[in-house]
């Protein structure tokens, strides 16, 4: 059995490597009139790029990808560089309606998905001919590998109950060095992604039949993120469903994330793309779904008839009416570690890794700063989009739309629930984004800390102050210090994955909905000594 | 303001001294050889098996003691001048107290058996046990087989910690079943099954002659009474039980059992020393209790009380309603009010146990009033506070069956047993007990 494991082990890691290694492989040129087509489509005034983008392309050698790309990124700025002397000269000498003209000249978008957009149509190479055997090679090895890893432990781990033996004394959970490796492979991973995707542009290639089977067009970084991601949690749950095979809550969890990821962010948007819809998340709700209401947004719903102007309020009612009623019901955990797929990866995939959280007041108190400035960053850039959407202003408030739109979308979006949030998975643990910066959470934790239902019963006085809640807590809430005072826990953070219930070894602690009242119940003296002790404290402290 | 000593930093002595604070701006010092700081002993084996680091087990910060103004003082102390209100360390270096309350918890049970203080003989009660298993038994390759000595909790769990390396372990155990002078037979023969299921080489009805060294000391093999077998190993575990830690109180004017002897005040024979948690020795009963209770929540409760009495509130302890909790490898345990292993004269039992024998419970009840006195509920949770009030206003059997629902503390969509329970009830009693719905409106009725 251990020997299966170790193949699986190097399986995927044979997998891993090839699919890290197509970034390097293939090479790119573009025909003078593909070029034009392009140049044509994207309806360029700028009179330069073509110059440059053709010199850019006209050689003998083969180009690598990073070449293709410094070129395709010169050829940019070169183009740029001339209207911005223009500009710049118009300016000097007060000629304010030269000056206007030029920026019709300019090109927009970043450099990176120029040169990805380029390379998708200039791209040539074995992964591009042979995307079935490279997807076996890539996506099947590592699938593989991951499966002959995790399928023996239903026999390895013994009997159903919890196992979390030698957590802490392997180097892959116990923030060692493969952690720290891993960590770095993340990071990198999403530094590409988000800002240089034309760099993992061969990727796209190995899921272009895929993508085309589904939404009838090439695959574009996202997809290739999609049906990545939807492919982790799969193999991630299983090993999930095997971990914890004794705990039934955990298995539904498991299921109903999945089902989310896969069919309502996966499947159903892509759907929607092939019949020429626009392509929505619905249970994707606003204010994690940031750009919701973005004036291109809007514009795509409003332009897209009747299913439009239903997911627009369908978008609103999410938000305003599901979101608050659901939470106050059963608390946030039906979105958090139900629905939501930000969660699902932290559930499958950083699962190994949820006991590194910090637990400190210390952190308690940076969450609460940090995710709630968030939550008014979102709210602030919303208004002033909409401000100007309805006015046609560029700024409100003094703040310019575009500039907040940007800055939200890379901080936030990119860095924070990204390169951060998964990224540093292996070391800050699973559910960085969720606890520190999910403006969606600080919402329902809002709702959830003052009008709900749901609450972590403690079971009266039989902590021993193990300390295994805390420590198996993603969202680092010390459950501990009130379980060991018979207090319930009623937390803004909690998620109610349930796994403090799980490792509880004397029975302590259940996630349950009930009556408001009695909900909250601060104690100096726990249940079990004498009653007229109890109460004497109890009503004193009050 | 007075200067409160304890000795101890176990749950007893942290949370006399957190109550003290809470009521009173008294000096308080902490004292403790085995740990700077305090820690959750109960938590020891998770550190062994790789759940958790040692810093997990602390439930309070390290910054918590001077922000609350309790001193802390390292260092084990030898003697106590009761007539100079003095307490002295090995150091020879000494404190002076008003208030003295000791606290200083258990030690490891040895019956003077040959060869007992070998290296890599144990107990599994102090930080210093946790080192020396991590140093004796860091691997299977290390320690080839060991030999645990006692049936108890602290027996299982060191099982399960040793087997959680992969370390062949051989369990004697005095009794015929394991732990059956408090667990009724069914229950035992359930964990014996469980145990063996856990590949544990379990010897009942087995005792332990003598522990062999060589040369150097450490230990090579044990043998075993009446049948001299031998058993090569690097490790015994020695797990017979605890004893009161107060072999530094001995020589003082403090008069001593067992453990330090108190009255229902947690008072001693000196008017300014008290003594709580696993070495207080009550010498009045208490109910049904034992007069001295190794158990994690008395000695929280006897810190809580203490408090008062020495925040000029003057209060008995006065334990409620028996309960308790363990783990058994994967079985849970706890158990609300008292389940004999024996049933008494006057008493009726009923059990129920599932068919994949890791679940059951076993309910005790007066015979003729059908008053309930107990319930042990195994691989199933309980609500607490249900069965205490269900003890407290003196219920019947019939009202806990038919209530069970509103007692079941299981995780949502976990299976529910309870009319499958209550239905055996019925047809072993001729009874007609119905089932009732959960109801949130009861469960939060006050007690």
């Amino acid at each position: 059995m251990k020997r299966i494991q170790n193949i699986g082990l190097v399986i995927f890691l044979i997998g891993l490597s090839l699919f890290t290694g197509t970034i390097f492989t293939g090479s790119f040129h573009l025909s003078p009139s593909a070029l034009d087509a392009f140049i044509m489509e994207k309806g360029y005034q700028n009179e330069i790029i073509k110059t440059e983008l053709t010199k850019a392309f006209v050689t003998a050698d083969p180009l690598t990808i990073f070449e293709f790309s410094d070129r395709v990124r010169h050829a940019y700025e070169v183009a740029n560089n001339h209207y911005d002397l223009l500009i710049a000269q118009y300016d000097a000498e007060k000629n304010w309606d030269k000056k206007g003209e030029q920026y019709q000249y300019k090109i927009y978008g970043k450099p990176h998905t120029l040169s990805f957009d380029l390379a998708k149509i200039a791209g040539k190479g074995y992964v591009k001919a042979h995307a079935g055997l490279m997807w076996m090679l890539t996506f099947g090895l590592g699938i593989l590998g991951s499966l002959l890893f995790i399928l023996p432990n239903l026999i390895l781990l013994g009997k159903a109950g919890i196992k979390n033996d030698g957590i802490y004394l392997k180097a892959s959970t116990n923030r060692g060095w493969i952690a720290w490796l891993v960590l770095i492979y993340l990071v990198s991973f999403y530094l590409l992604l988000y800002f240089m995707p034309d760099y993992v542009v061969n990727w796209t290639f190995i899921v272009d039949p895929i993508s085309l089977f589904l939404n009838g067009g090439p695959a574009s970084q996202w997809f290739v993120y999609g049906f990545l991601y939807c492919t982790i949690m799969v193999v991630m749950a299983l090993r999930m469903y095997i971990k914890y095979r004794g705990n039934k809550y955990q298995v539904m969890r498991t299921t109903s994330v999945l089902f989310f990821q896969i069919v309502f962010a996966f499947l159903i948007p892509e759907i929607m793309t092939s019949l020429n819809m626009p392509g929505y998340d619905f249970k994707n709700a606003f204010p994690l779904d940031y750009d919701f209401f973005f004036d291109w947004n809007l514009d795509d719903l409003r332009n897209s008839g009747s299913i439009g102007l239903f997911i627009l309020i369908w978008g609103i009612v999410l938000t305003l009416v599901m979101v608050p009623v659901m939470v106050y019901f059963f608390g946030k955990r039906w979105y958090c570690s139900w629905v939501c797929g930000c969660g699902g990866l932290a559930e499958t995939l950083g699962d190994p890794y949820r006991q590194h959280s910090d637990k400190s007041l210390h952190a308690w108190k940076l969450e609460r700063w940090l995710i709630h400035a968030v939550l008014v960053f979102s709210l602030v850039m919303t208004l002033v989009t909409l401000y100007c959407y309805f006015t046609g202003s560029p700024s409100f408030l003094g703040i310019h739309s575009q500039w907040i739109k940007d800055s939200y979308s890379f901080l936030i979006g990119a860095w924070f629930a990204g390169v951060i949030g998964t990224g540093f998975y292996p070391i800050f643990g699973n559910r960085v984004w969720c606890r520190f910066g999910c403006p969606l959470a600080a919402y329902m934790g809002i709702v959830q800390r003052f009008k709900s239902r749901f609450r972590i019963t403690t079971n009266g006085g039989q902590c021993i102050s193990c300390g295994n809640c805390s420590t198996y807590c993603e969202q680092g809430i010390d459950v501990r210090a009130y379980a060991q005072k018979g207090e319930n826990i009623v937390r803004s953070s909690c998620v109610g994955c349930g796994i403090c219930s799980a490792v509880c070894p004397r029975g302590v602690l259940k996630l349950e909905s009930g009556p408001e009242k009695g909900r909250i119940n601060p104690t100096d003296i726990l249940l079990g000594n004498n009653i007229d002790l109890i109460q004497l404290v109890n009503k004193r402290e009050k | 303001m007075k200067h409160i000593v304890i000795i101890g930093n176990g749950i007893s002595g942290v949370t006399a001294a957190r109550h003290i604070r809470k009521n009173s701006k008294n000096q308080i010092t902490l004292v403790s050889g085995e740990a700077p700081y305090f820690f959750s002993r109960t938590a020891l084996m998770y550190v062994y098996m790789g759940h958790m680091e040692f810093k997990h087990t602390q439930p309070y910060e390290n910054w918590f003691w001077a922000k609350n103004k309790i001193d802390l003082k390292q260092g084990f102390v030898n003697r106590i001048d009761t007539d100079n209100n003095c307490i002295f360390f090995e150091d020879n270096t000494s404190i002076s107290y008003d208030q003295l309350v000791i606290a200083s918890g258990s030690k490891t049970n040895k019956f003077g058996w040959p060869g007992q203080d070998s290296k890599g003989v144990m107990g599994l009660y102090h930080k210093q046990d946790l080192e020396q298993l991590e140093q004796f038994a860091p691997n299977n390759q290390v320690c080839k087989r060991a030999v645990i000595v006692g049936g108890g909790l602290i027996g299982i769990e060191l099982a399960e910690m040793l087997r959680s390396r992969n370390i062949p372990v051989t369990f004697l155990v005095r009794e015929k079943s394991f732990w059956n002078d408090v667990l009724p037979d069914q229950e035992s023969e359930m964990i014996n099954r469980h145990i063996r299921e856990h590949h544990v080489d379990l010897r009942l009805s087995t005792q332990l002659r003598e522990i062999k060294a060589n040369a150097s000391g450490q230990v090579t093999s044990v043998i075993i009474e009446k049948t001299g077998e031998e058993i090569f190993c690097d490790v015994v575990g020695l797990t017979a039980g605890v004893s009161p830690n107060i072999d530094f109180v001995k020589d003082s004017n403090i008069v001593t059992g067992r453990g330090i002897k108190v009255n229902r005040f947690l008072e001693t024979n000196i008017s300014n020393i008290y003594a709580i948690g696993d070495c207080a020795e009550q010498q009045e009963p208490m109910g049904e209790r034992k007069a001295i209770e190794a158990v994690w929540y008395t000695g929280r409760m006897m810190g809580e009380t203490l408090a008062q009495t020495i925040c000029k509130h003057r209060t008995a302890y006065h334990p409620g309603h028996w309960f308790n909790s363990a783990k058994f490898f994967d079985i849970e345990y706890q158990t609300y009010g008292w389940v004999w292993a024996k049933p008494k004269e006057n008493e009726a039992r009923f059990y129920w146990g599932h068919k994949n024998g890791k679940m059951c419970i076993h309910l005790n009840y007066d015979k003729n009033t059908h008053q309930f006195i107990g319930i042990n509920n195994f691989g199933m949770r309980m609500r607490h506070a249900f069965f205490d009030k269900v003890l407290t206003k003196k219920k019947s059997v019939s009202y806990v069956l038919a209530h069970l629902s509103d007692a079941n503390f299981d995780p949502e969509f976990y299976k529910k047993y309870a009319s499958e329970i209550v239905s055996k009830f019925n047809q072993e009693n001729n009874t007609s007990i119905e089932l009732k719905k959960k109801s949130w409106k009861r469960i939060f009725s006050e007690a």
